[in-house]
This record gives structure tokens, C-alpha cells and sequence, in this order.
């Protein structure tokens, strides 16, 4: 019982500072984590950046089908959403070595435009405290995450994109 | 335990509460939770059996603290007492993960429990599957050394998680990936992208006394080492890729305690390019099953990773016989085209169709005994010889599917998919029965009936004369985009011999979602079967109830 409360005031003290923390604006960024994208070469995740404007981080699987589903969804009006807000997308797979081999040929054939990366044994996803997937975080022109959301369903894409106009406007999110 | 815990309290505490140090107002704390709890009611003619606690709940927290180039985290964990399917050995509360790090550009150090995979993990692989209850953590320490760029060194060593405690044995490991374009400093995208690596891992687990064949004891080794070379190949949309591994002597219970070498071979090619990939891979193992306790046959203390190289199905029916990597030897081949029919031709409308087809076959390697006295695979013994890249007799596993999906218009889109396995009942689930030969049918289609609002209709259909006959699926998902959702489930085994047998299970879910925030609870009966996330399956048993899921990210 010691312990459990004691973890329990961990919690709580961790929670209040959370949100302490977003009062001051102290946002999070990305972690430094490398992994490789899709040619082999290794990426520093924390130097993922859009210039400057709004970047989409998005973590998926090939075995996870809301994710497909919604990747898929944003594919269809990507092009739009691109030359409207200049947003970027950056589609994180957690394929581990069963399947990562076969994330390229699979979008290649999807006709994806998007910075695909290989995040074979959890490590940027674990840095990026997810659990379940989809989950994708919006992150503003300073890098810094401003929203994040777990689970697909059809239509969601179109919260998405208003938090990107919201930001390329200079607003704030909710 | 209480030092630690005390340690770690007032870092959170000075870091969340000092408003007046300039330097740790920097540092920023993250984290997530997940709580999953199921109330059980028995119900005999499914098999689900009685649950004396009636809700067993299992639940996690991670916290994670960052500042400039320092990270520390840890994880509470509590299973009071562990969901039905979870191994009974994590019943308990605490705080099996911890870690503090510092990284720099070239060097950084890890301390605490760590997860790693070196090349695709045939060596060494710690890492966790949260929904599985799958985690080999270690606990120890990891340096990264880069002393050039290009050069990526790895040193670890540390004990391995084992429920509330470590295993027995010490893993030692090191790896070093090279990646010559960096090297040489020739990134020009017309040079092809050559990365080679290799790693030696080690284990080291003190001497026991054990008998086989009645009155032998063995002399065991106390240290095993694996060795593994790779390589990866990349230039304009072609890519090539190959790992080795061999392990040294390692007389186990999964292998019978034999004392051959355990070999691996992995080999995949592939061509993308807009609107077309095409994969083929090739995989042979032999006897590379690499525990750090010798004794252990479950799924726990694995230092290395063995995938099956075998497509994971999304849809309940398809997925109802997943192939599970035969560590003692397997000859996997596995094909994958995929293809995007364009928009405007006619198999590809308005907004074009994709096309997945899929091949893979498992079959046992071939094996000798060692001479005309000796049984195949006698303990003490190098148990066998092996026709290296020649493939057994007995087909373990065969699975062929075509898969087409296609917009109709802004409202309307749908999948059909069509699978037919053959699964060796005997061999991947240890039931002596004879291979089950199924045909499965998918469709699953989606109807936009506002910007925001669907309804998503799956009907599959698996048919077999084994096993338990034919099963029928429907699903209906209502989603009230972002936030709500609600499903229908119903799998009804129509065909079973047994017409006592012939159960349905139904199932009601209803879900919110808020952000990162999601709850979901759903009501039925759940069948007795496999659940398979990233390629790792545990055995969920028969239960009827109710199951809560609550899951947060901060």
C-alpha cells in the first residue's frame, strides 16, 4: 500500500506539472531518436522539420487497418491540403522486422507522397508516450506538439485540417 | 526498491515544484496510461470458465522527463489480477521499468531497463508488446558510441525481465553498423546506399545439473555467443537485404537439449516505384531459439527474435489460424505484388483500385539423424544434420491471398478479399488433428452518409471440414466522427459437426475518444482464440462479459 500511494503522489505531482507545463506554453518537441527511412539512411527525429509551417506526425502499421484508413483518407486530399497550408505529413511505421520490408513496395504502390519512416522497435513511439495506433500529433511551425489524437474514423481528417488552418492563421488550438 | 523510489520522487518532485531554477523550468514531462478491466461471467457451454475475483484488471503508466540531452522514465505496471490470456506470473504492482539517460551527438549512455535490436533482431531483440504482455527488457546498461559519421557502435549488458523479477542469465552484447555512403561521404542519390553491420551477443547462465535420457548428465556451457552479419542494399526504388546468424552450442529445452549450432538466414528483395512494388524474401532457420535460462519453454527471456514471415491479417476470420515461428527450423518463403490499377482506366475509375496479392510457404528444413543408432534430435547429442538450403517434407504453413480495394465515390468505398490457408493444426498448436484447409471471404465496405458521419458494414466467411467446420461474421460500425463510435459484432460457428456446438458470439462496443484520450466498453461473448499484434500471438481463452478500456497519452 506504501508504494502504491507513493506512486500515486508521483502520478498526481506528474499530472499537475503537465498541466502547469502547457499553462506556461512550455510545449513538447520531438524527441532524439534515430531511426531510418525508407532508403536505409538514419534519421534524427528531432530534426524532422516543415520550414518553418505545420507538420503532421503520424504513427501506423501495416497490420493496423484504421490506420491505412485514415492515411489513406488524408492521401486523397493531400495535394489540397499541401498547397492550401504547406503541411507536411510525416508517417511513422512501428512495422517491426516481420513486415518493415514491405512498407516501401506497399506504399509505393499506394501512390503515398509522404516522409515514410521505419520505426522498427518502438523507440520514437515509446518517446512519444503512444500506445495505440493510429495516434498523430500536430505540430506547429516551432516544432512544438500542439495537439494529438489516437483512433480513426471517417471525417476526422476534417478537424485535422481546420487545426492546420488554425495555425498557418496564427491562432491558437482549443 | 524504496531508495530508488525515493530517488525518483524528489527528481519529479524538485523538477515540478522548483519554479525558481532557471535550468530544470526547461524540462518537460510527458506520459501515458492504459487500464484495461474485464468482468467475467461464466459460461460453460463456451468454455469460459469461472472467474473467482469476477473483474480482473490489468493497467500501466508510463511518465517520461526530458531536459537538453538528459531523458529519465519509468513505468508503473499493475495486474490486480492479470485479464484472462496474460500469464498468471504477472499478478502484482510495482515498477519494473525504470531507465536515466544522456545522449549527446556522439556518445550516449543508458542506465535502467532498455529495449534494442541489433540488425532485424536475429541476435539480439529486447522490446515490449504492451497488448500482449510481451516484454524482455533489459536491465543494465547501453552505451552508443558514433566516432565517425557513418559509424554506429553499440556495448549493452544487463539480465532480462522475468515477470516481477530478471532471469537467470547475463546478456552481453555488441554491435557495430557501418554505412558506407556516409563513410565515404558519397550521398549523391545516384550511388547506390550500402549499410553493413554486424553484432556478437553472449549470454552467460551458471552451470545446472540436468538429466536427460534417464541417467545423463549434461556438461553444459555456461557462456553461448551469436554472431550475425548483414547487409542492406538501396539504390532508385531497388533494395536488397541479408542477415546471417550463428549461435554457438546451446542445449535448451525448446531444442531438446541438443548441442548443434543454431543458423539463420534471411534474404529480401525488393522493386517500388509509383503504383507498383513487388517483395520477395527468404528465410531459413535451424535450431535458433537463444534464451537467457535455459529451462524456459514459454514466452518470456528471449534474447533474440524470430519472425514469421507470413502476412498478418486484419480481419477476425483470416486471422483465426496465424502461423507462429517454429524456432527449432523452418524454411519460410514469403511473395508480395502490389499494384495500383490508375484512375481513369477501367479497372481503375474514378479514383483508381489497389491490388495486393499475397504468397508465403513455411515448411520443415531437412533433417538427418546423425548416424543409423542415434534418434533424430536425442538430447546430449548434436541431435541432427542438416541439408542446409534444402526444404523439409512437412509443410507447416501455406497461405495465398488477393486483396482489391476501390472508391466508388466521395461517400462509398470497399474492400474484397479472398484467403486460403493451410495451417498445420499439429505442428503450430500442438493438436493432433489433420491440417486444417480453409477458404476465407471478405467484404467490407464504407458509406459515408454525412461528412462526418459512416457506417461501416464486414461480412467474412471462413469454410473448412476441419477443425471446428464453417464460421460466419458480421459487423456493423457506426463512427460519429471524431468522437464516437459503435459496433455490432456477431461470429456464428454454423458449420461445426457438433450441432450442440454451434455457438454464436455476439458482441455490443461503444467507444469515445477526446484527443489522446479514449474509453471503451463493449459487452459479449468472446471466442477461445489467438490474438496477434505486430507479429506477436497469445492465446486468449473463451469468456463472456464485460471489457473496459481506458487509454491516455499527455
Amino acid at each position: 500500500m506504501k508504494q502504491l500511494s507513493m506512486l500515486l503522489i508521483l502520478i498526481v505531482f506528474t499530472f499537475s506539472t503537465a498541466i502547469a507545463q502547457d499553462s506556461e506554453n512550455n510545449l513538447k518537441k520531438l524527441p532524439t531518436v534515430s531511426i531510418k527511412n525508407l532508403s536505409g539512411q538514419t534519421i534524427n527525429t528531432a530534426e524532422l522539420n516543415n520550414d518553418g509551417k505545420p507538420m503532421i506526425v503520424s504513427f501506423w502499421a501495416l497490420w493496423c487497418k484504421p490506420c491505412i484508413n485514415e492515411l489513406t483518407t488524408i492521401a486523397d486530399v493531400y495535394d489540397e491540403w499541401t498547397a492550401e497550408t504547406g503541411v507536411k505529413l510525416v508517417a511513422v511505421s512501428i512495422d517491426d522486422a516481420r513486415s518493415s520490408a514491405k512498407v516501401g513496395p506497399t506504399i509505393s504502390a499506394k501512390g503515398w507522397d509522404y516522409e515514410v519512416l521505419l520505426d522498427v522497435n518502438g523507440d520514437f513511439k515509446r518517446a512519444m508516450n503512444v500506445n495505440m495506433i493510429p495516434h498523430t500529433f500536430l505540430l506547429n511551425g516551432k516544432g512544438e506538439i500542439v495537439w494529438q489524437h489516437t483512433s480513426f474514423s471517417e471525417g476526422s481528417e476534417l478537424e485535422l485540417i481546420e487545426m492546420v488552418r488554425k495555425l498557418n492563421a496564427g491562432q491558437s488550438i482549443n | 526498491m524504496r531508495k530508488l523510489y525515493t530517488v525518483l520522487c524528489i527528481l519529479v518532485l524538485i523538477s515540478a515544484g522548483s519554479v525558481q531554477a532557471q535550468d530544470l523550468l526547461q524540462g518537460k514531462i510527458s506520459g501515458n496510461f492504459q487500464l484495461d478491466a474485464q468482468v467475467y461471467k461464466a459460461d460453460s457451454a463456451i468454455g469460459a470458465e469461472e472467474v473467482s475475483e469476477r473483474m480482473l484488471m490489468n493497467a500501466f503508466a508510463n511518465v517520461l522527463y526530458t531536459q537538453g540531452n538528459f531523458n529519465a522514465g519509468m513505468r508503473f505496471e499493475s495486474y490486480i489480477n492479470p485479464i484472462l490470456g496474460y500469464d498468471k506470473r504477472y499478478k502484482g504492482t510495482g515498477v519494473p521499468y525504470w531507465f536515466a539517460s544522456w545522449e549527446k551527438e556522439s556518445f550516449g549512455i543508458t542506465v535502467g531497463h532498455f529495449y534494442e535490436q541489433f540488425g532485424s533482431g536475429m541476435t539480439l531483440r529486447s522490446y515490449e508488446e504492451r497488448n500482449l504482455g510481451y516484454d524482455n527488457a533489459i536491465k543494465g546498461a547501453r552505451i552508443v558510441f558514433k566516432p565517425y559519421q557513418g559509424i554506429v557502435l553499440k556495448g549493452l549488458i544487463g539480465t532480462q525481465r522475468f515477470f516481477w523479477e530478471q532471469g537467470p542469465g547475463i546478456v552481453r552484447g555488441l554491435d557495430g553498423e557501418f554505412a558506407l555512403n556516409d563513410i565515404f561521404r558519397n550521398t549523391s542519390e545516384n550511388m547506390p546506399r550500402l549499410t553493413l553491420g554486424g553484432s556478437f551477443v553472449s549470454k552467460y547462465e551458471p552451470d545446472a545439473d540436468i538429466l536427460v535420457n534417464g541417467n545423463e548428465i549434461l556438461i553444459l556451457p555456461e557462456n553461448v555467443a551469436a554472431l550475425s552479419g548483414r547487409f542492406n542494399l538501396n539504390h532508385k526504388g531497388f533494395m536488397l537485404d541479408g542477415e546471417y546468424a550463428y549461435k554457438y552450442n546451446d542445449p535448451s529445452a525448446v531444442n531438446n537439449f541438443i548441442y548443434k549450432a543454431g543458423v539463420s538466414t534471411l534474404l529480401q528483395a525488393s522493386y517500388s516505384q509509383k503504383g507498383f512494388g513487388i517483395i520477395l524474401s527468404g528465410k531459413v532457420t535451424d535450431n535458433m531459439s537463444f534464451k537467457s535460462k535455459r529451462t524456459e519453454k514459454g514466452s518470456v527471456l528471449d534474447i533474440n527474435y524470430l519472425p514469421a514471415l507470413t502476412r498478418q491479417h486484419a480481419y477476425t476470420l483470416s486471422a483465426m489460424y496465424p502461423y507462429a515461428t517454429q524456432p527449432n527450423g523452418e524454411f519460410a518463403l514469403q511473395g508480395q505484388v502490389n499494384y495500383k490499377f490508375k484512375k481513369g482506366t477501367v479497372l481503375g475509375g474514378k479514383y483508381g483500385t489497389d491490388l495486393a496479392v499475397n504468397f508465403s510457404r513455411v515448411t520443415s528444413i531437412d533433417r538427418d539423424s546423425l548416424d543409423s543408432t542415434t534418434p533424430l534430435g536425442k538430447s546430449g547429442t548434436l541431435g541432427y544434420k542438416t541439408n542446409y538450403f534444402a526444404m523439409g517434407d512437412e509443410l507447416y504453413f501455406q497461405d495465398f491471398n488477393v486483396e482489391i480495394q476501390h472508391k466508388f465515390n466521395n461517400n462509398f468505398k470497399a474492400l474484397v478479399s479472398w484467403v486460403n490457408l493451410i495451417y498445420n493444426i499439429k505442428v503450430i498448436e500442438a493438436h493432433d488433428e489433420p491440417d486444417v484447409k480453409a477458404n476465407i471471404f471478405i467484404a467490407d465496405a464504407t458509406y459515408k452518409f454525412s461528412s462526418k458521419n459512416a457506417l461501416k458494414a464486414e461480412l467474412q466467411h471462413l469454410s473448412t471440414k476441419q477443425d471446428e467446420g464453417n464460421w460466419a461474421q458480421a459487423m456493423f460500425e457506426f463512427t460519429f466522427a471524431p468522437r464516437w463510435f459503435m459496433t455490432f459484432i456477431d461470429q456464428y460457428n454454423y458449420g461445426n459437426d457438433d450441432k450442440d456446438r454451434r455457438f454464436h458470439y455476439p458482441t455490443v462496443a461503444v467507444g469515445y475518444t477526446q484527443d489522446s484520450n479514449r474509453l471503451s466498453v463493449s459487452y459479449g461473448k468472446q471466442r477461445e482464440g489467438i490474438i496477434c499484434v505486430g507479429g506477436v500471438c497469445r492465446t486468449v481463452p473463451a469468456s463472456n462479459g464485460l471489457l473496459i478500456t481506458l487509454t491516455s497519452s499527455f
